[in-house]
């Protein structure tokens, strides 16, 4: 074992792994994190406490992460290289391990265009890959990037994204390579809604057996209604979502959509189970934590092992 | 070359309101070339500052000059013989231009132009960012084209997963340079050099160690 990160030790015991997310408030209401976080606590492995979604500001992941391990939970911090240069990311990092958190996620960020700060510097002083390299290299050779030596150094179990999506295909496989080669431990991919291509992706991923290097979470996000389907279609960059998932929401009658989501949900992990190379899922309720228990029981992975 | 705009005609005026005489400085260089300040736009804008005093009933004094080159002290010094019977300078160099007027006379000078970015042409009238003078060019590994200027985070092991269609995730008119550097690998046929890990930067050279300086000694 590489780190006392309970994610870590459920991949370890050959477990499919849970996770899922908790957007901290823009504001500093400490009983939002507690209530979402309760709504998910006894059915996931880890909580990804996001960091400034969307380049909007909110209460920080470690913050977040923090009020979440307090209530004896397991919290992954998020990292955006947008906002914090090298010197910021190791501070926090070594900080957030020191308030024994032990798992964290190293992200590019959204562009600041997109955010309530749209004339903000971005920072990207070191890139995803890099920040990556950097985490697992505190961990491993107990150096600090620029070098030195680290009295204690912080040991993170270090997941990063991926999206099996975005154009051109060919460059997607080689890509999450590259994270591997970083060293990163486990992947949580993007919402998954066009199974076919995923499947193509898993293909190529264990064809060079990158599943035995890094543990796959897919990306699963149920769908409230055939409008958030259209609109994460249209409107969320590198999403891919397939018109049969529209037709599919439209064929219901709109008090039967969520339900609808919801059973298509289940039906894709259920798919899912099967495809090689598939470690677990990372779940993406977006202001629905209160419907992640049942997916997660509708898809037969609860109760989550003890370990 | 360096990109410039004209800026707003307000502003300008803003600046030189408080003068009577004004020597207004175009340069032959790269604003000639992107019709931001050369012979011709100071021209036109000593005209626009002409029609603005008349229309508010005031008189405004303007001599016009462009210079060879403004970022070089030896065409700088020909402004001395027009300096002394001037209030002011407006200079429609870039930034570099409008300061090395700035070091040699002691007289205010304000900047016409807002400088843009390192860029070329693309087509005519269209210019776009091609470096960032990063003071470590990378293009030798990226296929020649650059991730430090052209991807919209600088990623240098990208794409990000916001690129949409091959395109950039700030908006569907930016390609996503990253799609540009993987086509180009593939065009070479050597793609294996994507899995290359390209390491942390050092930005010293790209500015972080503070201004930069070049200095020749076979020149100096
Ligand atoms: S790598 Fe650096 S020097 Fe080369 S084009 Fe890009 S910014 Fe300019
Ligand atoms: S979409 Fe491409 S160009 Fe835009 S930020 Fe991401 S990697 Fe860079």
């Amino acid at each position: 074992m590489k780190t006392e990160s309970r994610l870590e030790k459920v991949f370890a015991a050959g477990h499919i792994a849970v996770t899922s997310e908790v957007g901290p408030p823009r504001g500093c209401d400490v009983d939002i994190v507690e209530k979402k976080a309760n709504m998910i606590k006894d059915h996931v492995d880890g909580i990804n406490i996001t960091d400034n979604q969307t380049a909007m500001v909110r209460m920080s992941s470690i913050a977040g992460a923090v009020i979440v391990k307090n209530m004896g939970l397991d919290p992954i911090i998020q990292m955006v290289a947008r906002d914090r240069n090298r010197l910021a990311m190791q501070a926090d990092i070594i900080g957030a391990y020191s308030l024994g958190i032990n798992t964290m996620l190293c992200l590019s960020g959204d562009h600041p265009k997109f955010g309530d700060h749209p004339t903000a510097k971005a920072v990207y002083d070191v890139d995803s890959v890099n920040m990556i390299k950097m985490v697992t290299d505190m961990r491993d050779t107990g150096k600090f990037q620029g070098g030195a030596d680290i009295k204690m150094p912080p040991k993170m179990f270090v997941g990063a994204a991926a999206n099996p999506f975005a154009d051109p295909f060919e460059l997607r496989v080689a890509r999450l390579a590259k994270k591997a080669k970083a060293g990163v431990d486990f992947i949580q991919t993007q919402c998954i809604f066009n199974m076919d291509k995923f499947e193509t992706w898993m293909k190529g991923v264990c064809d060079r057996g990158l599943d035995k290097e890094v543990k796959i979470l897919a990306g699963i996000t149920p769908m409230k209604s055939v409008g958030m389907a259209r609109y994460m279609k249209n409107k969320v960059p590198g999403m891919d979502v397939p018109d049969e998932v529209i037709k599919r929401l439209e064929g219901v009658s709109k008090e039967q959509q969520p339900e609808e989501g919801i059973k298509m949900a289940i039906e894709q992990m259920e798919r899912m189970k099967e495809i090689p190379g598939v470690a677990g899922f990372h779940i993406m309720a977006i202001e629905w934590e209160e419907r992640v228990a049942e997916i997660v029981e509708g898809a037969g992975l609860y109760p989550r092992p003890q370990v | 070359m360096i990109t410039a705009e004209q800026k707003p005609i307000q502003e300008i005026i803003g600046y030189i309101a408080p003068y009577g005489k004004i020597l207004l400085v175009g340069c032959n260089e790269c604003v000639t070339v992107c019709a931001a300040g050369g012979r011709k736009e100071v021209g036109l804008l000593a005209s626009a500052l002409h029609l603005n005093s008349l229309k508010q009933g005031k008189t405004i004094d303007i001599k016009e000059i462009t210079l060879e080159r403004q970022c070089d002290p030896e065409y700088v010094e020909e402004l001395i013989s027009y300096i002394n019977d001037v209030d002011a300078v407006v200079s429609m160099a870039c930034g570099c231009g409008v300061q090395t007027i700035a070091g040699r006379y002691n007289t205010p000078v304000f900047p016409a132009v807002n400088t843009k970015f390192m860029g070329a042409s693309k087509s005519q009238g269209i210019w776009e960012e091609r470096c960032q003078g990063c003071g470590d060019c990378m293009l030798g590994i990226t296929g020649g084209i650059c991730p430090v200027a052209r991807c919209s985070k600088s990623l240098l092991n990208g794409p990000c997963g916001g690129t949409s269609a091959g395109q950039c995730e700030i908006g569907p008119d930016t390609d996503c340079a990253w799609r540009l550097i993987w086509e180009r690998l593939v065009e070479l046929g050597i793609q294996d050099r994507y899995e290359e890990l390209n390491e942390a930067k050092d930005w010293r050279p790209a500015g972080g160690a503070g201004p930069r300086r070049i200095i020749r000694e076979d020149l100096a």
